[in-house]
Order: C-alpha cells, then structure tokens, then sequence
C-alpha cells in the first residue's frame, strides 16, 4: 500500500477529487496547510503598506492506495492538479505498513 | 524619547504662533459675539408660535426633543458596537477582544463619570473662560423640566447624555493607537484621567462657553474637540508607549472592519446632524454634507491608494469613508455642498498620505492610525472650515472665501491649543501611569495575545 499527500492550489480541489473519484478513489482526507516553496510568497497591502506574507494557503489531500493503481492515482493527481505556473505543489509518495478499520477491525487493503 | 521631544517641540512652536496670530487677529477684528456653541439654531424661526415662545422663556420642543433622543442613540452606537467593530477587525486575530474591550470599559467608565461630574466641569456655568461650575455634580438641579442654556428646546437630560456619548467616543478614539501591548488597566485608568483632565476642559473651551468660544472658533461637531483631541493623544500615546514587537497591521476580520465603518458612518449623522441641536435644516445641511464629504472621500481615498500601490483595497474604502466623516465634522454645519465636496476629497489624500507615506517615515506605531485619521482629518477639516465657512448656510461662521481670512486664524488657533494641550497633559498621564501601573504587558504576552493575557478569552473559538 501507498500513501500519496499532494499538495496543491487550493481551487484544483474540486477537480482532484473528481478525478479521483472517476478512478475509484473513495475517500481522502483533505487539510487546509500553509507552507512556502518556490513560490515564495505574495504581499498584502493595508493602508498603504506592503507586508510580505511568506506562508500561502495550500490544500493537502491524502489517499490511500493499492501498489496496482498508485501510477493512475499519481498521473490523475498531476493531471488535474496542473496549471504550468509556479505553485502548483508537490506529491509525495510513501510506502504504509498497515490499515485498520476500527469499526470492523479489517486490516489491509480490504480496510482501504 | 528623542522624537517625542521633536514631537513636543513641534506642537509648542504651534502654541506660540497660534498666540502672535491671536494678537494679530484681534487687532483686526473686533471682538465678536461667541460663535462656536453647538446647538445654536441658526435657521430663522419660521413658526411665529414658536417664535414668540422662545422669546418667552425657554420652552421644550416635542420635535426637537424627538430628534435629540434619536441622534444621542446614532453616537452612542459610533462607540458601540461602530467603533469596537472597527478597531477590533483591525486588530490581530490574538487581540481583537482586547481592543474590543478597551472601546467597551470606555464607554461604560465614561457612561459613569459623566453624570457624576463630567458635564458640570464641561457645560456648567463659565469659570474664567476655563472651566465649568461645580454646581451640577451629580446632575443635581437637573430635573424634567431643566433646560441648559446651551440646548433651548431638548430637555437638559437629554442634553446631557448626548454630549456624554461625544466624550465616550473621543476617549474611545485614542485606543487605536495603542493596542495589541497596552495593559488592559493602565487603559482603565487612561480612560478616567484623560477624560478628566482633557476631553472636559477641552470641550468647555470650545462648546461651553470657554475661550476658544470667545474667540470665534468655528467647530460644529468636534473637529478639534474630538478628532484633533484624541488624534494627538494617540501619537503622543503611542510615542511613550513605544513599538509593538510585531509592528505590522494584520487584520483579523476585515469583514467587522466594513461593519464597524458602515456603523460609523451611520451614527455620524446624529453626531453631525444632531449637532444642530434642533430638528432643522441646519440639521439637515449638516446631514447632507456628512453623507457627500464621506462618500467622496472614500472614492478619493480608493483611487489614491489604487494609483499609489496598484490596488482598491476594501480597508482603503472603510478608511477614506471614516477619514471624510472626521474631516467634515467640524465643518459640517457651516459650509455648502460644494465645500463639503473639496473637504471629502482632500479627507480621502492627505490622511492617505499621512498614514502610507510619513508615518512610516517617522516610524512611531500608531497601530490603528487613530493619529492619521482622525489628528490629521481633524485639523484638515478644521482649518478648511475656516476657508469654506458659508454664512447662507449658518450666518455664525464665514470662511475666508466670504471675506472673513481671520477666521482661518482663529481655526488655526483653536486646532494648536487643543494639540498642544493634549499633547502636554496625555504625556503627563501616561507618566504617571508608566510609573504607578506600568504601561506594557509582558513581552511575553503580548506575542501570545492580549486576549489570553489580560481576559482570558479568545476571539475566535476555532
């Protein structure tokens, strides 16, 4: 098993989860994150003064996958996820030891 | 420390021209009746009933009273929750309670000592162009029936209590420039001696009959009394108080900012237009060129800041609003539409200036430009009363495009005593205060929030 976190633009959301959802996915956990990369950050003007806001507000979605579909899981993300312009984020994969869902105590990719 | 001497020295030289020009004025002009009383209906009478009654005696005026009772209600809600909401938004997410808090004790402190001895040292009977008689502490004589000389159709209570909500905002005012490190007790205390020892003797002067009075300064609605009042206090405040380990303006709600100046916006008309004393059309002059100058200024405000750092932010319309409701305040029975227009735009440039271009410069932290806004609109307005002065609005003031440049003299005056005496006297309190309470919160607590440290609260429960 995988787990991918992708950070991305936080209005590429809705288009992430539909993809995901198109290929299978049925649940993700969603964060709202701030952080910085190559994009620095942005300014904000009050009253005449600029002040340089370093964190920027980014999405975090984490999923959970078989090792079969983590290749469609990671091309649907980046797909969806793309604009071309700096700030568009980053996944990250790592391999997961074990699941467990509580209610039934299922372990593995049937708890997926 | 150093610019605060600067500061000081400033506002002196202010002092002593202001009196080289008062020697000059009155060699000029002989002496004139007092002119700068609220509530003087200028408007002849047209109900010769009424007419006839006011030669009489002094005689109650349902309509008049109706109105009165409104406006002091539209002030009382600039404090609260107009003032609270617009500080408070501004405020960091960690202090918006705080700062909430201070315009809320104020107007509760003030609520107290107003009725206890505020308005006798303020509009009771004239000591020496000083002060005013101790005869109504407690508001005693004050009853149903009494009428103050300075309101001749309200009944005195309700007199009392609008000029009340005038002190409580003017108090209230001054906070902006020190929040997010001061001591929530050390503000108590401020709020107590300062209305004392400055709001009422400056209020006597140019409302109840003081010297300012005498000498003809024009101010309808507290340009000089309010804004110019606690504008200086806030930077002499904010001098001694020093900067905010985070001195940034980081607001928490901008939302509650628009509500707050919205609020204001609306209150203003009963602290203008109930400036009349009287429902007449003085009132209503004053309530159109309240709504035109506020209007005008928040547009120039916004195309200001939009050429000067390439965007109309929401903050820049909130401000320009309150920048041209400050500005017009003391001119706003007294001029036409077309004064109230240059006031409204220039209100919505130079405190734009004042807060984006020199107070950076200087480098003083007024956290909330309560000096920007309302000492630089207040003298703004002030001194364009003198200029924009219409005697066929209101025959008590005549500008100098009327043929009157004295008065622009006596404006000056009036704007240099009131800076220099709030100057010196806040400077004093808050030694006092620094020495006996302290002024700061803790470094410490004042990164974690003010909220936290000095209430125990939290703005936001998420």
């Amino acid at each position: 098993m995988k787990k991918v976190e992708a950070i991305i633009k936080p209005f590429k959301l809705d288009e992430v989860k539909a993809g995901l959802n198109a290929i299978g996915i049925m649940g993700m956990t969603v964060t709202e994150v701030k952080g910085f990369g190559r994009q620095k950050g942005h300014v904000e003007v009050y009253r005449g003064t600029e002040y340089e806001v370093n964190f920027l507000p980014k999405i975090k979605i984490e999923v959970v996958v078989p090792d079969s579909i983590i290749d469609k899981v990671v091309s649907t993300i980046i797909e969806k996820a793309r604009t071309g312009n700096i700030g568009d984020g980053k996944i990250f994969i790592s391999s997961l030891e074990d699941v467990i869902r509580i209610r039934t105590l299922e372990k593995g990719e049937t708890a997926i | 420390m150093k610019r605060l001497i600067i500061i000081v020295s400033i506002l002196i030289s202010l002092f002593i021209s202001g009196f080289v020009f008062a020697e000059v004025s009155m060699q000029e002009n002989p002496p004139t009746p007092p002119k700068a009383k609220q509530g003087i209906p200028a408007q002849p009478v047209p109900n010769p009933e009424v007419a006839a009654a006011a030669s009489e005696a002094l005689k109650i005026d349902t309509g008049d009273t109706a109105w009165m009772i409104v406006a002091t209600a539209f002030v009382m809600l600039m404090t609260l929750p107009g003032l609270a909401l617009f500080y408070g938004g501004l405020a960091k997410r960690k202090d918006s309670l705080n700062t909430m808090a201070m315009s809320f004790v104020t107007y509760c402190v003030v609520s107290f000592l107003w009725v206890l001895y505020g308005f006798t040292f303020a509009f009771g009977t004239d000591i020496g162009g000083i002060i005013g008689s101790a005869e109504k502490l407690f508001l005693s004589g004050v009853g149903p029936n009494s009428i103050n000389d300075l309101a001749k159709t309200i009944p005195e209570y309700v007199y009392v209590v609008y000029q009340l909500t005038f002190a409580a905002i003017t108090v209230a005012l001054a906070s902006g420039a020190y929040i997010e490190r001061m001591k929530f007790s050390a503000w108590v205390l401020f709020s107590i001696l300062w209305m004392t020892f400055v709001y009422v003797p400056v209020a006597h002067w140019v409302w109840g009959g003081g010297f300012l009075a005498k000498l003809g300064a024009l101010d309808f609605a507290g340009g000089t009394v309010v804004h110019v009042n606690a504008g200086i206090a806030a930077l002499v405040g904010a001098l001694v108080l020093g900067k905010r380990h985070e001195a940034a303006l980081k607001p928490s709600n901008l939302t509650l900012v628009v509500t707050g100046a919205s609020l204001l916006w609306f209150g203003w008309f009963g602290f203008n237009a109930g400036s009349a004393v009287a429902a007449n059309g003085l009132a209503g002059a004053a309530f159109i060129n309240t709504n035109t100058a506020a209007a005008l200024a928040a547009i120039s405000w916004m195309f200001t800041e939009w050429m000067h750092t390439k965007k109309p932010t929401v903050l820049g319309l909130a401000s320009g609003a309150v920048a041209g409701l400050v500005a017009i305040t003391p001119a706003a029975g007294f001029v036409n539409i077309k004064g109230a227009m240059i006031i409204g735009i220039l209100a919505g440039i130079i405190p734009y200036f004042a807060v984006a271009s020199i107070k950076p410069k200087l480098g003083y932290d007024d956290s909330l430009d309560a000096f920007g806004i309302h000492g630089v609109g207040g003298t703004l307005g002030a001194i364009l009363t003198g200029i924009f002065a219409d005697p066929s609005v209101n025959e008590l003031g005549k500008g100098l495009l009327y043929g009157n440049p004295g008065q622009l003299i006596t404006q000056i005056i009036a704007v240099g005593v009131t800076a220099l005496y709030s100057g010196v006297v806040t400077f004093i309190i808050f030694m006092l205060l620094k020495t006996f309470v302290g002024l700061r919160v803790e470094a410490e607590h004042e990164i974690s929030g003010l909220d936290e440290s000095q209430h125990g609260e939290k703005a936001y429960g998420f």
